[in-house]
């Protein structure tokens, strides 16, 4: 799937939810799907800066499409950070690039968005965005 | 004046405000206070009716401006009794005032030369004094603290020797509420002529300090934390400080000659306020002294004992709550945890509540590291705080612990 109609179906998945309540239940039970890191890779150098809880972020290219493994102490983040790999996991380095991020405001989770929010989903955006501009590099050298 | 609570939250307009959708519960008042009408109107005030430069103009808004600065002044000095107004000088904060004294006794120092801090120091309180052992070569010494959050007393004596330079230790801990014993630490340390600076940012909302009393050397507070204005505080510092400690900025206001061969300085407390200070925030910052003054330190203290020991006994009936920090001496502020459950958690869940608590390691790291935490959930109360927010709060946190586990 493209990583737009996989945004349009998180989005029609969130419209499900009447209150903040469950989308929050339901972002925490997509929080435990998440393919998680190595327990060996969560060095320092895959922490994403700018959370107050801990992310750990790699990823790896295979057949031209960068796959995303996390975790996080926190559960509510977990369930951020399994929303952004669902959307941006398996995909060409491009794609990634090029991808809109405006579907997290429509799945109601606007507030994550403000760069001074402790949760660092801007911080998250911003590194798998940076390993998808280091393999696009990586093929077209 | 009798503590009526309900008239005392008319005054805060921000109080009648929603969040997410629901009545907002201030309960981060450690970081930063709320503000009353009373505090507001003098701002407006200000800017509306009497603007201007002060020290200098001679003409009418110059001269009114400047009375009010210097009238606020010696509201200050009355309110934390110091000797003279001139003891007190207006700094832009509790950061700018312990940097303004480290920077001050960096010429002092000489290697092997020691300084004591406390474990439970606030960021601000610890690296200006890194920054000036960096410098100077001195050595810095930690009092420890116990399990419950309170500092080992003991272990504070066998640092103490000739030694000893300077002793900074906060009032109230932000991090866990603990209240320190300031007049046996200052006692200690004068016993061996060492000056003792200490950091009143969370206590001044609480508890009305006498300085004299304390016989303290160096006392830093800011506004915001006692419903003024962000961006002004105070530095007190004993008059024979001001004239030994040099300048800390070269500027306008500080002088009183100058020539290009050599300028000297204006006498306290100019010495130390180059440049325009923040004139409407010291005016301001007397505004809120009186209206607490109104209120009353003894309704506060009382009010304040109320929810805290409210807050305690509830949110411990929580199934694997712990609190962190306490000690029998302690102001207003629950710093917690739950078994299992990333505070950060617990703070996005009671925010959409409408709840505003702290989370995070509170700008106090090496507190976090003695509890291997990463951090905790703080409540703090202030005195237009009520039960009702108390009983909203655990709701709340009862909520987020079922949403999580």
């Amino acid at each position: 799937m493209k990583i737009e109609e996989i945004q349009e179906e998180l989005i029609s998945e969130f419209a499900m939810f009447d209150d903040w309540v469950e989308r929050y239940e339901y972002m925490i039970s997509l929080g435990k799907t998440l393919p998680l890191i190595d327990e060996n890779l969560k060095t320092e150098d895959k922490l994403i800066k700018g959370c107050q809880s801990k992310v750990w972020l790699n990823s790896e290219m295979n057949n031209g499409k960068v796959h995303f493994t996390a975790d996080s102490d926190a559960i509510i983040t977990k369930g951020i950070i399994a929303i952004l790999i669902r959307a941006f996991s398996n995909q060409k380095p491009q794609d990634i690039i090029n991808a809109n991020t405006a579907f997290i405001d429509e799945i109601g989770l606007k507030e994550h968005l403000s760069p001074t929010r402790a949760n660092g989903l801007v911080s998250m955006i911003k590194q798998m965005k940076l390993y998808a501009v280091a393999y696009q590099s990586q093929l077209n050298s | 004046m009798p503590f009526n609570i309900q008239k005392i939250r008319k005054d805060f307009p921000i109080l009648k405000r929603k969040v997410n959708g629901y009545p907002l519960v201030y309960l981060d008042n450690a970081a930063t206070s709320q503000k009353p009408q009373q505090v507001i109107d003098c701002i407006v005030d200000y800017y509306s009716n009497y603007n201007a430069n002060i020290h200098r103009g001679v003409h009418t808004l110059s001269q009114e401006a400047t009375d009010a600065y210097e009238i606020s002044r010696q509201k200050i000095q009355k309110h934390f009794n110091a000797k003279n107004p001139f003891e007190i000088i207006f700094t832009s904060g509790t950061t700018h005032g312990i940097n303004l004294v480290a920077q001050g006794f960096s010429e002092f120092l000489k290697e092997g030369d020691e300084i004591i801090v406390s474990a439970m120091e606030h960021h601000s309180n610890i690296v200006p004094w890194q920054m000036l052992c960096e410098r100077t070569g001195a050595i810095l010494n930690v009092i420890p603290m116990s399990e419950q959050g309170i500092l080992v007393f003991s272990e504070y004596e066998k640092m103490l020797s000739e030694k000893t330079k300077l002793v900074f230790v906060n009032h109230i801990s932000n991090a866990l509420g603990t209240i320190n014993p300031i007049k046996k630490i200052i006692e200690k340390a004068h016993e061996v002529d060492a000056a003792v600076l200490i950091d009143g940012a969370q206590s001044c909302s609480h508890i009305k300090p006498d300085l004299q009393a304390l016989d303290v050397d160096f006392y830093v507070t800011s506004a915001h934390k006692m419903c003024g204005p962000t961006g002004v505080g105070i530095l007190y510092m004993k008059e024979k400080w001001g004239n030994k400690l040099p300048p800390y900025q070269g500027g306008g206001e500080m002088i009183a000659e100058v020539t290009f061969e050599k300028t000297t300085y204006a006498g306290l407390p100019h010495k130390f306020e180059a440049g325009t200070p923040n004139i409407c925030g010291g005016i301001a910052f007397g505004a809120a002294i009186d209206y607490l003054n109104e209120v009353g330190f003894q309704n506060i203290e009382k009010h304040e004992n109320e929810l805290l020991a409210y807050a305690t006994s509830e949110l411990l009936k929580i199934e694997g709550l712990k609190i962190y920090g306490t000690g029998p001496d302690k102001t207003s502020v629950v710093s917690f945890n739950i078994e299992g459950i990333h505070p950060y958690d617990i703070g996005t869940i009671v925010d959409k509540m409408g709840i505003a608590v702290r989370t995070g390691h509170h700008c106090a790291q090496p507190i976090m590291d003695f509890y291997k935490i990463p951090g905790t959930v703080r409540a703090s109360f202030a005195f237009y705080n009520t039960i009702e927010e108390v009983d909203i709060l655990v709701n709340a946190v009862k909520k987020a612990k079922m949403m999580l586990s």
